[in-house]
Formats: C-alpha cells, structure tokens, sequence
C-alpha cells in the first residue's frame, strides 16, 4: 500500500512539476505533447474529408459539417500542430546546440506554451458549443464577417491566444541565440538548425502581428460592431487579405525554415560529411526569409491588383527558388562521396528532397500570375501546399523524432516500426497528393462538399482516399513505436548516432541544468572536432562552479487561465452582457498575474558546486 | 545571502541597467519587442491609410480634427519622453531621489496626454456623433489612435507599479533593468506618437 502510495505522490509531484515547469527542455516536451494532440486530431478531420471525397455526390457528412472540418483541419494543422511542434524541438534542442542552460526568459516561455495550448483548447470548444468555424482557415471577410453562430468567433480569440505565444517564443529564442552561446560558439559555428530557428524567430516576430491586427480587426467587426469589412459603412475586405497574407506567406517559411535545419543536421550526421557550403545554407535561409516577405500578394493574383502589383509579386516568388535550390543541392553534395547509414530518419531526410522538389516547383507554376488565374481554388492549390507542408515539415518533423527522441527521451525508437511508418506514410502521401495535381487541373475546384460522377474524377478521388488511409496507418505504426519504445526501447547512449553537435556531448536525456560546465567551441561541428583533433570530449570553458537556475512558477498557467476566461466572456457578450463580467473577471486575473510577477523578486536559485560534485559525469 | 550582494554592489556600475545577465536580456528582449510593436502599428496606419475618406456621409477628418488640442498633446508626450531620459541619466549617475522625481514629472504629463485624449474623443462622439461604430473611417482612427492610447496606459501603470514597488528600497540592479525598459518603451510609445500626429491629423487637416 506504501508503494502504491508513493507512486501517486510521484505522479502528482510529476504533474505538478510539468505545471509549473521553466525549463525549456519540459517546456519543449509539452510543445511536442500538445503540438501530437493537435496533429492527431487535424489528421482525424483530414480523414473525414477525404471519406466525404470518396465518391461521387457522397453524403457521409453534410455540407455545413465538411465547412467546418476543411477550416478546421487547416487551421489545426498549421497554428496548432505544425508550428508548436516545431517550436518544440526549437526549445528543447537549440539551447543545448548553443551551449546554454536555459532559454533568455524562462518564464515567458512556459507563459507562450500555455497561451498556444488554450488558444488550441479555446477552438476546438467550438466542436461542442454550437458548432466550429466555418469560413476557411483563412476567414476571408465578408464571409467570416457573415458567417453565423460563434464559430469564427471561436477562430479569433484562439489564434489571438496561440498567436500572442508564439510571438513571445520567437522574441525569447531570438536573445536566446544573440546572447547566450557558448564561448568559442560564434554565429558562424552555430549548427544550421539553430541558425533556422534564429531566422524563423526573425519571421515571426515581424508576421505575426499582422495576423494579430486581422484578428482584431475581424474581432472588432463581429463582437463591437465597427465597421472595417462591412462595405455599406466604407469598409473593404481586401484589408483582411492582405493583413492575413503578409502574416500567412511568411508563416510557411517559418515552418518549412526549421525543417530545413532539420535536414541539414540530418544529412551530414547519416553521411559522416560536413554540411556542404555551410556560409552559402545561412545566407539562402536569410534569403528565402527576406524575399518571404515581399510575396504575400501571389495568393491574391485574382483579387484584381492590376497586372503591374502582380508581375512584381511573380517575380519575386519565382526569386524564392533560386535559394532554395541552393540548399538542395547542397544537401544533395553534402551526401555526395559520404559514407551514407540509411535509418529511419535518414530515409524521412532523403524522401524530403524529391518530394519537396515537387512541391517547389508546383510554387513557381503558382507564382506565375498568368497561369494562375487556371489553377487558383482548384486542387492544384491543394497538392502544391501538401507538398511543401508535409513532403517538407511532417517529414522534417518525423525524420526529427528519429533523430532526436534519444537524446529527448533516453531510448532508442524501434528501426523495424520506423521503416515500417516510414513506407506506408511515403507512399500514401503520394498516393493522396500526386492525383490531386491533376484534378485541380481538370478543374476540380476546392472547398467544395461534393463532386459529380463521370466528369473523370472519380478515380483520381478515390485514388487520393486509399493513400490518406496509408497515411494514416503509418501514422499509427509511429504511435505504437512511441508506446513500445516507452516500455521496452533501448537505452539511448549519449551520442547514439555518432553526432557533429554539442547536444550530444551530454547524457541522454540531459541534467536539467544541461551543461555541469560550458563548454569551449573551437568550429563547426564542435564534437566532430574534438572526436578528429582532440580526446573526444569537450573542453570546458570555466572551472566548475554553482549554477544559477530559473525558479519554477505556476502564474503561467494562471494567467492563461485568465486570458482563456476573458475570451469566452468576448465572444459570449455578444449574446449576453452579462457575460462581460467574464471578461473583466479573466482579465483582472490575467493582469493580477503580471502584477505578482512584475512585483514579486524571483532571484531563482543555485545549484551548489558540492552538489555537481556529486554527481556522475 | 550571495545574490543581495551581488545585486547591490558598493559602487554602481556605469550602466547599471545592462551591467548583469538579465538586465542585458531585458534590453535586448524589449528592442525585439518594439520591433514586432513596429509591424503592428504600421498595420493599423495601412488600414487607417486605406480607410481614412471611407466616411460613410458622416464626418470627415476636415471637419473633425482641430490642431491647437493635438498640439498641446504632441508637447505633453513629447515633453514626457525628455524628462524619462533625464530620468536614466540620473540612474547612470546612482541618483536615486532625482531618477524617482523625472520619473514622476513622466507619469504626470503622460496623465496630461491621456487626460486631452480622453476629452479628444468624448468631443467627438457627443458634438459630432462620431464613433467607433459610425463609418469605416471611425472604426480605423479609433482603433489607431486607441491602440496608441491603451499602450500610454499601460505604460502609466507599468511606471506606477515600478515607482510604488521600488520607492523604499532604492536602486540595485535587480530594479535598474525594469526601469531601462521601461523608459525604452515609452520612448517607443511616442514615436508612433509622432507618425499619428503625422499621419491622422496633418494629413487629415490638409487633404
């Protein structure tokens, strides 16, 4: 009974740990828990629609339902489960690339983890109280502005929360990489994941407060009645497409960026070559950032800007591929002569590149403004953006699990399982996508619930559903690996895959201060140095002393608490007053947080130099 | 213990604000932070840019805005960032008292600017019937403009709690860094100032 009981203390003590956690290494593993929640509930709605899509004139669900489940899989998919996930690895594995024992704000960083989580939470309460949004995942006014019941409603107070995290994520990991490196670790030696994840901070810190004034503007529009997008009082809808679009075009860089770091940690780990022109990787992951933002206008090629505003924007997509292409030949020369070990990671690294190559060429197809005029809204649209979102980030983010969970986790994922996933889920993507150019080119167009027979869809439709249901069993072959590997994978050593980077320079998974001494960088690939040139270990670049570390806190999660609250009462008054005190209450507790916070001395604490003594290296 | 120490060292160093770890954070975190604040502002003066003779048959900019009240604003925020630079200076100098009595002189015309603010707009909802509601020119300058004067409020209750918190206890350099950022956002709040002033009432006076 004493043993029972002491392992319910644990799992309360580990739940409360979780709560309260600062750490950036916890933080990163709730990313990657809520961003698999998320991803798996995107994947269910992404089922459904192609069950709907199965035949002819289906009526597996009714048109109403497949609006909201086209909204909401896009919009899961992109806020809710591709961005946190990659904002988890970013936590967890950056700060240990670098050298450091903690992101620059701690605090902030849980604070950013629990904001997206009840953004994600805050949204899908829509499934249940009325009915989910409806107007696309890009809630193009007039038709979010018209859009009844509370379902967008809904879309605006969750993306306002989960982008509001996000945004503190990018500023935290931005000081982060600036001021906190290792000694010896200079921007020129930071491993390429980490420079992608500086960049998409980059990214995020200038989109994502366009997408926050859209999101008020379409707030004030439906809870206040102002009048931005309503056309009686002056008001003028395109202001939404292109606040959206200078948010959204550069949004898919700040996802397909890091799943470039992605691979090019992979590559050269599995093909025991240093990254092929490493200066030439920085500077096209700049490029493709800076040219990012000036291309917002090729989703709007048939708004009607004129044929001046469009060229330009062709041309400076079309500008896109030069540094893209860049990095894909420098991946394909970075495993040119290496001695390549093909594992499940590698295999997800090396189905990345003709896939994504697709997938990219596709986008010049789109980014030229004639002929997009014939393949906007059609599926053509559709298998391009697959292409490039999962061909490039859910590949990334798989090939990531692989090569990270050991160092994450401590154990190994089963290879068998991995390959096994690995080849259902490549094929069942190209089952599910290839077709679909075709059928956006035979005029299928987008969004639409249903389809009529023997106008030579039918087969490709059905084609496209078998592969999601590849997809899907590979995706649950990946979760039983989880499992298994749980109970019985094996130990992960602290450099399993005989790395490059500093994060296998310490055990796996790490002290929760991360580095017992920072270590002294002498290059790129600082490991790889000292396996060449030194003794196989890292130098230290400090005597070994106390560690100051970060006090955990649950005013985090109060907070969002609070914020959570307010949102419901915001989107409730409109119904009620008296739900307006919903909003002050949530507010008033949210600020109250920041009021403690901001009031309270929070020295943090030390970790002693006997007590690192004592523990084994 | 240890810390106290180490926070309230015997001689203050140059620039106390940047002279520990997190102080330095704090900085370098706030300037990101002005630069996404940046991208938003110039996304409300796009919208306001796009809108601003969208009046619906009500008011228009010309027959609303008068310069005299604006310009008495413009002086109050303007003066207010002077007197937060004579605030830091005072910091650098370890001069507590002077540093808390600028800081004092901040908030007191950042009240004043409110204050008109406030007159500014219940003026125009009860002698023009202008509203947030009224016309899509209505709903972009009370956005812009209000955004600006939710972020002075902020900021005057930031500096508030900052003052009340710290009045006892003097400057280390657990407190010096607040201040600094402090004083960087306020900064920041009144050069959007300027590109209102600008853009809302200059433009609005003569097109």
């Amino acid at each position: 009974m004493s043993n029972a009981a002491t392992q319910k203390r644990a799992l309360s003590a580990v739940l409360w740990d979780y709560l309260t956690t600062v750490d950036h290494k916890k933080v990163g593993i709730l990313y990657l828990i809520g961003g698999g929640f998320f991803f798996l509930l995107g994947g269910l709605e992404a089922l459904i629609i192609r069950i709907q899509l199965i035949k002819p004139e289906n009526d597996f669900i009714s048109a109403g339902l497949y609006n909201e489940m086209i909204t909401m899989h896009g919009t899961t998919m992109i806020f809710l489960a591709a961005t946190p996930l990659l904002f988890g690895l970013m936590n967890y594995i950056m700060p240990l690339q670098i050298g450091a024992r903690d992101v620059a704000f701690p605090f902030l960083n849980a604070l950013g983890f629990w904001l997206f989580f009840s953004g994600g939470i805050l949204l899908n309460c829509s499934w249940f109280l009325g009915g989910a949004p409806d107007a696309g995942w890009t809630a193009y006014a007039p038709l979010s502005i018209q859009s009844p019941g509370h379902g967008t409603d809904f879309y605006v107070m969750g993306l306002q929360l989960s982008g509001a995290g996000t945004l503190m994520s990018g500023i935290n990991f931005l000081v982060t990489i600036v001021s906190m490196r290792a000694p010896g670790m200079t921007y020129m030696r930071m491993p390429l994941f980490t420079w992608t994840t500086f960049v998409t901070s980059v990214l995020t810190l200038f989109a994502f407060p366009a997408l926050t004034v859209g999101l008020f503007l379409l707030m004030f529009d439906r809870m206040f009645g102002s009048a931005f997008f309503d056309v009686a009082l002056g008001g003028n809808s395109v202001i939404w497409q292109h606040l959206f679009w200078i948010f959204g075009h550069p949004e898919v860089y700040i996802l397909i960026l890091p799943a470039f770091g992605v691979f090019s940690e992979i590559l050269p780990t599995f093909s025991k070559k240093r990254l092929f022109g490493y200066s030439a990787m920085v500077f096209a992951t700049f490029l493709i950032a800076f040219l990012g933002f000036m291309v917002w206008a090729h989703h709007m090629f048939t708004v009607g800007l004129g044929p001046v505003a469009n060229s330009i924007f062709a041309v400076a997509t079309m500008a896109i591929a030069v540094p893209t292409g860049i990095k894909i030949f420098n991946w394909l020369f970075t495993m040119w002569g290496g001695s390549i070990v093909i594992n499940s990671a590698m295999l997800w690294a090396l189905a990345f590149i003709p896939s994504f190559t697709i997938g990219g060429m596709t986008g010049v197809m789109l980014g030229s403004n004639v002929a997009d005029y014939q393949y906007h809204d059609s599926y053509f649209v559709v298998a391009h953006f697959h292409y490039v979102i999962v061909g490039g980030v859910v590949f990334a983010l798989l090939a990531a699990c692989h090569y990270w969970w050991p160092k994450m986790f401590g154990r190994i994922l089963h290879e068998g399982m991995g390959k096994l996933a690995f080849w259902t889920f490549f094929i069942g993507f190209h089952l599910t996508f290839f077709i679909q150019h075709f059928l956006g080119l035979m005029g299928m167009p987008r969004r639409y619930w249903v389809f009529l027979e023997n106008q030579g869809l039918d087969t490709g439709n059905l084609i496209s559903t078998i592969g999601a249901f590849f997809m899907t069993f590979g995706t649950l072959v990946f979760l039983v690996n989880i499992v298994y590997t749980a109970i019985k994978g094996e130990k992960a050593p602290a450099d399993p895959w005989d790395a490059r980077t500093l994060e296998w320079t310490i055990a796996s998974p790490p002290a929760f201060y991360n580095f017992k001494q920072l270590p002294l960088v002498r290059g790129l690939d600082p490991l790889w140095i000292e396996k060449t040139e030194g003794n196989g270990k890292m130098t230290p670049a400090e005597p070994l002393d106390e560690i100051h570390m970060p006090n955990g806190s649950i005013l985090p999660l109060i907070m969002t608490v609070g914020f959570f609250t307010a949102s419901f009462g915001f989107i409730y008054q409109t119904d009620h007053k008296a739900w307006l005190i919903a909003v002050y209450a949530g507010m008033a507790l949210a600020i109250g947080c920041m009021v403690i916070r901001s009031l309270k001395d929070d020295h943090g604490f030390h970790i002693s130099k006997e007590e690192l003594e004592r523990e084994a290296d | 213990m240890s810390h106290d120490h180490s926070l309230n060292p015997k001689t203050m160093p140059e620039d106390p604000a940047k002279a520990t770890m997190e102080g330095k954070h704090k900085f370098l975190g706030l300037w990101f932070f002005l630069g996404g604040e940046t991208v938003l502002f110039a996304c409300f003066f796009g919208t306001y840019l796009a809108l601003r003779n969208s009046t619906a048959g009500g008011p228009t900019s010309q027959d609303l805005f008068g310069l005299d009240l604006v310009f008495l604003m413009t002086v109050l925020l303007l003066t207010s960032s002077l007197t937060s630079v004579y605030a830091m200076y005072h910091m650098k100098n370890n001069d507590f008292k002077k540093m808390m009595l600028w800081l004092g002189i901040t908030a007191l015309l950042g009240f004043g600017f409110l204050a008109l603010e406030i007159y500014e707009f219940a003026h125009y909802i009860s002698d023009y019937g202008f509203t947030f509601r009224s016309s899509a020119f209505g709903s972009a300058f009370y956005t812009l403009v209000g955004f600006h004067g939710g972020h002075v409020v902020f900021g005057l209750s930031w500096l508030i709690a900052l003052m009340v918190r710290n009045a006892k206890r003097g400057l280390n350099l657990y407190n010096a860094p607040k201040f600094n950022t402090f004083a960087l956002y306020w900064h920041f709040i009144d050069v959007v100032w300027v590109f209102i002033f600008t853009v809302v009432y200059l433009m609005g006076m003569v097109s």
